[in-house]
């Protein structure tokens, strides 16, 4: 079983936000302590220090051992995230100023994303026109939609349930309203669903794959 | 230290030289009266900027519906939001602390007289103004305002209808103002230096401005590039960024960060180089560790330029590339936060007065924190991938750049006032203005932390319902902020008519500029002073 990317990337942010509180908490209470201790009143004569070699080396080093950790949690969660499994489903999403359209196998069309609940999606995605990014923020991920190349991001979701999908890419007048849904159903309902045939819908703007391959 | 306010003496604001009045002003070659012309012009330019902030806060109050409009048009939003972007960076952050405070101070922290080039420097301020006016008419010219975010990204900024090609020269002309500020700083810290006073014996100010420099001449070029071949594209469709000719949307965005990303660093430097010069002089102490801050800011502008990429994490640049560009960020966080240790330090066992420009300080190492540290969510490549181009970018990006070089513009604005106009101001109503600063700028932003981690995505004209209740109080927050800047300015035009007359050193700092009178002489020093000690030594 994959690691769950919800869980590293929550697990990764816990890390950073943990080790930042703590800096912040320990440069902000011994500024406040020193500021009252060391005050004019009560300390009218400043000593004369101006270094000290061993402080700073401990200083840079323990930083450096603590944002490594950062660095590999981040990396490690990455690798997950680029590494989409063998069985993954893969859907082609187009974005284009102000919608996105997904494209199956089978080459059923749609302007929400159905899926079915446990199994892995890879989406390939297209831009016909500006930048766009799509972002699911429930599974903590998103990829830019850039025209003239193919990126690519999976995900897997775990439970049924509609989720948002936004652009995260500024793309023009109605960037804020280029929402899709993402909806997660049981495996039978989505074949159902998947496999009656449609009226293709001619005011979707694919792209055309042959080009852009 | 002894005074020469009794001796009489003609300070730079009495000076008249060839001209009078207006004119004497625009065609001054002292350093002083360039930076003041600086000041007013950014003070304005940040005013202007700061109301379309709070424009733009006042449309969150609530979602849009898809038909009506709330306060203004999408349109109108996208610009206004692009606007507050391309002033406040390219007319406040880039240049604002060198182009003020380094032209006004950086000669006589060096016992100089002017820059090496006095007129070149008042020509790069004309530069300047020219960028702004571009900027300003290609508000009311063209397809109207630009409406690309201040990021200008192809392939949008080439099909967008707005005025994007005079709004892009406009920033191209400011940055032939940002090289040659540079030139001259660099040049005048080269040859300028009084007698005695070596590398090592420089005031920290001095080598923030430095490594500034630096950046400044190797970086800009790089966008005046970019920024043309956007013109080029838009008018002539030569196939450089635009995919339907052929072109490449990510080299665009390469080209981009390759100078942006460094320009953070021209953003920051010259401010941490400030904190390290009001920390000794209200400590009464030497600066911890001052080789260490001194070579680290060099370090800051060298591995700068080494991390561009980290802005494209999701762009779909190689993994391999992704991985090296995040574990490059995090090696230069740390000079960063070694500097935050020693500013620190610097106060352990010192005898610290803790007047206004200390606590500008205070709120400085704080807020700069906050932003230092939540950057660090945005380096790791897993947290960066689910947080970027959301409102946790926004938050991060307003704690470094206006928690750190805006509360320093300002702060540094408060230390040297005395010796600028020799007046002195109300404390306590400085103090106040501060702390209302402080109070609403973390209810502003971090507020905008909470909301980029749910997933609420920048540059957004309307939103999801849920975000509603953490939206009005970051709306809120931005109106005790702004009453806080408000205050602070007030008060300091208010010491300029009404203030007492301010003493040679009000506050006790060890560098040149104390040693003079307030307002200084106009040609700074009656006799260039030999330098024996460090900047920040006290007998
Ligand atoms: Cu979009």
């Amino acid at each position: 079983m994959r690691p769950n990317i919800i869980e590293q990337v929550d697990t990764t942010f816990i890390i950073t936000i943990g080790i930042s509180f703590f800096l912040l908490i320990v440069i902000t209470i011994t500024m406040i302590v020193f500021v009252f201790r060391y005050n004019k009143k009560r300390n009218p004569v400043p000593s004369n220090i101006s270094g000290n070699t061993l402080l700073e080396i401990i200083w840079t080093v323990i930083p450096l051992i603590l944002v490594m950790i950062i660095f590999f949690s981040g990396y490690t969660g990455f690798k997950n995230m680029r590494d989409a499994p063998e069985n993954s489903m893969v859907v082609k999403v187009t974005g284009q100023m102000w919608k996105w359209t997904f494209e199956y196998a089978n080459k059923k069309i749609s302007d929400t994303l159905f899926v079915p609940v446990g199994q892995p999606i890879k989406l390939e995605i297209y831009s016909v026109d500006v930048n766009h990014s799509l972002y699911l923020p429930a599974f903590r991920v998103k990829e830019d939609a850039i025209p003239g190349r193919v990126n690519y991001l999976w995900f897997q979701p775990m439970y049924e349930g509609t989720f948002d999908i936004a652009c995260a890419e500024y793309c023009g007048l109605s960037h804020s309203l280029m929402y899709s849904k993402l909806v997660v159903l049981p495996e039978n309902e989505f074949y159902e669903w998947y496999n009656k045939s449609q009226p293709i819908d001619s005011t979707i703007n694919i792209r055309n794959t042959d080009t852009q391959k | 230290m002894n005074s020469q306010s009794d001796t009489k003496y003609i300070h730079y604001l009495q000076y008249r030289g060839k001209f009078k009045g207006i004119p004497g002003w625009l065609l001054t070659t002292d350093h002083k009266k360039i930076g003041l012309l600086y000041l007013i012009a950014m003070i304005t330019f940040f005013l202007v900027a700061m109301s379309l902030g709070f424009l733009m806060k006042l449309e969150m109050l609530k979602p849009s519906s898809t038909k009506g409009s709330t306060l203004m048009s999408a349109q109108t939003y996208n610009a206004v939001f692009t606007l507050h972007g391309v002033i406040m960076i390219f007319l406040f952050i880039i240049p604002g602390i060198p182009a003020v405070f380094g032209n006004f101070f950086l000669p006589i922290m060096l016992g100089a007289r002017d820059v090496s080039f006095p007129k070149i420097n008042l020509l790069s301020w004309y530069f300047y103004i020219a960028g702004a006016v571009i900027v300003l008419i290609s508000l009311h010219t063209g397809g109207g305002p630009i409406d690309t975010g201040w990021t200008f990204y192809v392939p949008y900024s080439i099909r967008t209808t707005a005025n994007v090609s005079l709004a892009v020269f406009g920033a191209f002309v400011l940055g032939f103002s940002s090289i040659l500020t540079a030139i001259n700083f660099i040049t005048t810290i080269h040859h300028l230096r009084a007698p005695g006073m070596k590398w090592f014996k420089m005031p920290l100010f001095a080598w923030g401005l430095y490594a500034t420099g630096w950046i400044q001449i190797l970086a800009t070029p790089v966008i005046g590039i970019t920024l043309l071949l956007v013109i080029l594209e838009r008018t002539l469709g030569v196939g450089i960024f635009d995919p339907a000719l052929g072109g490449d949307p990510l080299l665009y965005q390469h080209l981009f960060w390759i100078y942006s990303h460094p320009a953070v660093y021209i953003m920051i430097l010259p401010a941490m180089g400030l904190v390290s010069e009001i920390i000794p002089t209200f400590t009464k102490k030497n600066i911890f560790g001052y080789s260490a801050i001194a070579v680290s800011s060099l370090a800051i502008a060298f591995v700068g330029y080494l991390v561009w990429g980290h802005h494209m994490f999701t762009s779909g640049i190689s993994d391999t590339s992704r991985a090296i560009f995040s574990f490059l960020t995090f090696v230069v966080a740390i000079p960063s936060g070694v500097k935050v240790f020693n500013w620190v330090a610097t106060m352990y066992k010192a005898s610290i007065d803790p007047r206004t420009p200390f606590l500008f300080i205070m709120a400085f190492i704080v807020l700069f924190s906050i932003g230092g540290l939540t950057g660090l969510v945005l380096g790791a490549l897993d947290t960066n991938i689910h947080v970027t181009d959301t409102y946790f970018v926004v938050a991060h990006f307003h704690y470094v750049m206006f928690g750190g070089m805006g509360t320093l513009f300002f702060g540094g604005l408060y230390y040297w006032f005395p010796k600028m106009f020799g007046k002195l101001f109300n404390e306590k109503i400085a103090n106040t203005g501060l702390i209302l600063f402080v109070t609403g700028f973390n209810v502003l932003y971090f507020t905008m932390f909470i909301m980029g981690y749910q997933g609420m995505p920048r540059r957004y004209y309307t939103y999801l319902a849920e975000f509603q209740t953490l939206q009005v109080i970051s709306t809120i927050g931005s109106w005790i902020m702004i009453s806080g800047i408000l205050i602070l300015l007030g008060n300091l035009v208010y010491a300029l008519f009404r203030g007492r007359k301010a003493p040679d050193n009000p506050w006790g700092g060890t560098t040149l500029e104390w040693t003079i009178p307030s307002p200084p002489p106009v040609y700074n020093f009656e006799k260039i002073p030999v330098i024996t000690k460090g900047p920040y030594e006290r007998n």
